[in-house]
């Protein structure tokens, strides 16, 4: 089944769905998308499923309607749903905001902003991501800072000043206090915020190379497992408790890669999109022959990694993506688009529904994606 | 040139050119900077107004529904220029016309959203009749030139043109013929498509044709008035067709009724007696045809120069003559002498979409496909992109690289680098100049890195001196901060064999700048006065030769240096003698 095109006409940085209450078994339905390089640019909230119309023509049911938006400053560099009713977008004037989005979805308001969050002394420093976890959220930017607050507060919780070098791309909660970021000079650096010093806990990066890394996403399962993706089009999985080198190395697309993720309930799939206008969905079949699923690596260059599964775990919990053999078919990519568009920007995946956004100002939602 | 028809309209500024002001100008990409001049024409000088006024052509390029007109079509577009050279030619007719159909329906898409919108804006229901007008002639040009139909189906094709856009009229039409249509004209409307031969047809109509003419010369029809009307237009009888005249709104409907009912079986090359006639009975001798009545009247004379050319003019919309103009190139309907034409227009739609900055990334795949200067232009266009964010200089990178445009990207992550360096993202910027291998630049920050630590006494931003990798090759002086930045390590460490060895090679591979060799110098007094000896005698030798060139190239400042150089040539000295001890013992 082919996805459903909307041309919204701006460029489109980000699509999230909206997350639905755990209680309710419902089919995803509503998601946010934000614009980025528009004279004024917006966070839009949108609906597809049904909108109580029977009507025989079903391909026009499923098009998107736009429910409401709000202005934003600046390009959405990011954009995430805190919960239900709240998303928090950072922008590239350096702000953090925090939209509240009415229960009936009719209208969408500025709850809070911290300007310049991010910042430098002559100029704007754009804030490249941001991540939630109830009720705390992590931004970072080109400054190099790595800031935490909490959504109710009006001052920022804490700040890490001189957190890297470089720009950070990307951020991603491990745990509770841990949050892992990548940037452009091709490090993960790994922070936890019960440690008083400013210094990452942990770093890893690939020896002799600086690919720089734009995109990062952990296992939902499994902590120590982590994907990220970069400029050169590669998927690399990393297990953070194992030091320096990745994991895995796949050939992934063409161009930088934006976005990875991995199915928030089915983790043995995988999402990437790219600047070179596909997206990809990754298979890994975990299959019953769990010895298979204990061999080396997916090529060479991966360095060491026990054969056999960490004292004290649970054999069934060793991951797919840390073993297997992608040449023997063990991992399947398809396309979801079915031709090349410009860049995707932005992709997310909730329960069978995915929504990705282009620079072609279209958006893609699939709502039957084999998972 | 070609001469204007039309009266230039003008333009009020409010504020500007009081008093009798001159006004200065200049060209931007879509609009026009004007400014008030010191110059007056007459009366005593005044201040002018400091402002200056941005000049935007009425037309909303940028209103959402012309941009998804924009970036469907550039899809379209895209998907046009993959279409192999190699695929027979039978395909790729049948691939040519799928394309101009999607093209119209991305057209037809467009015009019912803005008619849904339309009362909100009158700008757009300017828009939805230039949309109307477009798609006929587009599906003219389909049926006539891209599906370049035969003399037995171009009829039909017509037939469904002229339905499709007077769909109203037709079912009326129908009603009235339908309702009184006796049986045997039943058999005329199962024209045969493709089951009979064009002759075969033929016949068969031009009998039915004389029985029709029998009845009406026989009066059969007498009795009733509308049966005989009916019969008339079935006949083809010119006269009784003008009378319906409301029925028909147009000429060129009445040339499809007029030739269905006379001609079926028309040839391509005759079509335009028809036309022309048709026109001029239609249009009686008051009336002038408008412009899109001479556009269509060139495409029944199938002299696709003269529609180009008419439709750049009177249609102010350069999106639909680059598309059409580019699909019939594809079908190799245009001379080479169009060409250039082609090349033209395609370069005015740039500029055209170029009003809307957003459309930069579709304006390249333009780009790439025009022939000439497509290359060059885009080469320009690229360097203006402002480049707001890293994501969008990486975005704009990535098309540079693609297309060899060394450059380019080397002036972006000039810019890139040059902006990080203000903001003192000392990492960022060396990560910059490496990707655009700019060994000069990469210097540049490595003295910032090593005036930064003669400041401060440590290095900042460790991460990225500790993993420099292989990108440390790019400049002498990179190198050298690297290699520096690794003896401290080492020292650190407390590996000292290592360190010396780094220490030494440093000073002497020549890589080290002679401002620092003394900094050096002062390193290596520390691994001089550990208990141990590190240097060894040829070490300590070449310490000594290189404390010497120090001291005779470089020294102004004497007081402080001599104190210096004493303590050095003291420890050398004894790093010397035990170093000759230890290596003169023999252990046994």
């Amino acid at each position: 089944m082919d996805p459903i095109a909307k041309y919204i006409s701006q460029k489109i940085s980000k699509t999230r769905w909206r997350p639905i209450s755990p209680a309710l078994l419902q089919r995803p339905e509503v998601f946010a998308t934000g614009s980025w390089d528009n004279e004024s640019n917006r966070v839009s909230i949108w609906s597809v499923g049904d909108h109580g119309v029977s009507n025989t023509d079903s391909e026009f049911d499923e098009e998107p309607q736009l429910l409401c938006d709000s202005q934003h400053d600046g390009d959405v560099m990011d954009l995430q749903f805190l919960d239900q009713d709240r998303l928090v977008s950072a922008s590239s004037s350096g702000a953090v905001t925090i939209f509240k989005l009415q229960p009936d979805c009719q209208s969408l308001s500025l709850a809070h902003v911290w300007e310049r969050a991010h910042w430098y002394s002559c100029d704007n420093a754009p804030c490249t991501a941001v991540v939630c976890r109830s009720p705390e959220v992590v931004s970072v930017g080109e400054d190099g800072r790595v800031i935490l607050y909490k959504a109710d507060q009006t001052e920022v919780v804490r700040v890490i000043e001189n957190a890297d070098s470089s720009t950070i791309h990307a951020v991603t909660f491990l745990r509770t206090t841990e949050v892992l970021t990548v940037n452009s000079i091709g490090q993960l650096k790994m922070w936890d915020f019960r440690q008083q010093s400013d210094s990452p806990a942990q770093i890893l990066s690939l020896t002799g190379g600086r690919v720089p890394l734009h995109c990062v996403d952990k296992h939902p399962n499994q902590q120590h497992i982590v994907a990220t993706g970069g400029q050169d089009g590669m998927l690399y999985i990393w297990d953070v408790r194992q030091g320096n080198t990745p994991f895995s190395l796949i050939e992934a697309h063409s161009a930088e890669m934006w976005e990875v993720h991995f199915h928030p309930s089915n983790p043995n799939h995988l999402f990437t999109c790219s600047e070179d206008g596909s997206l990809l969905h990754w298979e890994t079949t975990s299959g019953s022959d769990m010895s298979t699923l204990l061999q080396r690596g997916w090529n060479s260059r991966v360095v060491s990694h026990s054969a056999v599964p960490l004292a004290g775990e649970d054999d069934s919990v060793v991951s797919a993506w840390l073993a297997g053999d992608s040449s023997k078919n063990r991992l399947e990519a398809t396309h979801m688009l079915p031709n090349q568009t410009l860049s995707v920007n932005s992709l997310d995946v909730l329960e069978q529904c995915l929504v990705c956004g282009t620079d072609g100002e279209a958006v893609y939602v699939h709502r039957q994606v084999p998972v | 040139m070609e001469e204007v028809d039309v009266e230039p309209s003008t333009t009020l500024i409010p504020g500007a050119g009081f008093h009798q002001k001159h006004l200065g100008f200049e060209w931007g990409p879509g609009d026009l900077l004007v400014y008030e001049t010191n110059y007056k024409l007459q009366g005593p000088r005044s201040a002018s107004s400091p402002s200056v006024h941005v000049v935007r052509r009425d037309e909303d390029i940028c209103s959402p529904i012309l941009r998804k007109l924009f970036n469907e079509s550039h899809l379209i577009f895209v998907g046009l220029q993959k279409i192999k050279e190699d695929v027979p030619s039978k395909n790729k007719k049948s691939q040519f016309v799928s394309i101009s159909k999607n093209y119209r329906s991305v057209i037809r898409a467009c015009m019912e959203e803005l008619q849904q919108n339309a009362g909100k804006r009158s700008p757009d229901t300017h828009h939805v009749s230039i949309l109307l007008a477009i798609e006929l002639i587009w599906n003219l040009c389909e049926v006539l030139f891209i599906d370049a139909a035969p003399a037995g189906s171009l009829l039909l094709h017509l037939l469904d043109w002229v339905r499709l856009h007077k769909s109203d009229v037709d079912t009326r039409a129908r009603e009235v013929l339908q309702s009184d249509s006796p049986a045997q004209h039943q058999s005329y409307w199962d024209v045969p498509a493709g089951t009979q031969t064009l002759t075969e047809f033929d016949v068969k109509w031009r009998h039915w044709h004389e029985e029709c003419d029998r009845c009406l010369q026989d009066n059969t029809f007498a009795s009733n008035r509308h049966l005989e009307t009916i019969c008339k237009i079935l006949v083809g009888d010119e006269d009784t067709l003008l009378e319906q005249r409301e029925l028909l709104s147009t000429w060129y409907h009445f040339l499809v009724t007029r030739l269905l009912f006379t001609h079926p079986t028309i040839k391509p090359p005759d079509l335009h007696y028809y036309a022309q006639s048709s026109m001029n009975m239609f249009l009686g001798p008051r009336a002038s045809p408008e412009p899109l009545d001479i556009i269509l009247l060139s495409a029944f004379e199938f002299d696709l120069h003269q529609v180009i050319k008419d439709c750049s003019i009177a249609l102010n919309n350069w999106w639909f003559v680059a598309h059409l103009t580019d699909l019939l190139d594809h079908c190799k309907l245009l001379q080479s002498h169009n060409l250039q034409c082609v090349s033209h227009i395609r370069s005015s739609y740039l500029s055209y979409m170029h009003v809307c900055v957003s459309l930069w990334q579709l304006a390249v795949d333009y780009f790439d496909h025009c022939p000439e200067f497509g290359r060059v232009y885009l080469e320009l266009q690229i360097e203006r992109v402002p480049l707001d964010t890293e994501r969008k200089a990486i975005k704009v990178l990535r098309i540079c690289e693609d297309r060899q445009m060394s450059e380019q990207v080397r002036s972006i992550c000039k810019i890139m680098a040059k902006r990080a360096l203000r903001n003192n993202r000392l990492g960022s910027a060396l990560s910059w100049s490496i990707r655009a291998k700019d060994a000069a630049f990469a210097t540049l920050i490595s003295e910032r890195f090593l005036q930064d630590y003669s400041n401060k006494g440590f290095f900042t931003d460790l991460d990225l001196l500790d993993n420099l990798g292989p990108a440390m090759l790019l400049s002498d002086r990179l190198t050298f901060l690297g290699k520096y930045r690794e003896f401290h390590r080492l020292y650190g460490e407390k590996r000292f064999s290592e360190a010396a060895r780094l220490l030494l090679s440093l000073m002497t591979a020549k890589i080290a700048p002679r401002s620092l060799w003394m900094t050096l110098l002062t390193d290596a007094l520390p691994l001089l006065e550990q208990k141990e000896v590190i240097f060894s005698v040829d070490q300590t030798y070449e310490l000594m030769s290189c404390l010497e060139d120090c001291f005779s190239s470089v020294f102004q400042d004497e007081d402080i240096e001599s104190t210096k150089t004493e303590l050095l040539r003291l420890a050398l000295a004894r790093n010397l003698a035990m170093a000759i001890v230890k290596e003169g013992t023999i252990e046994t």
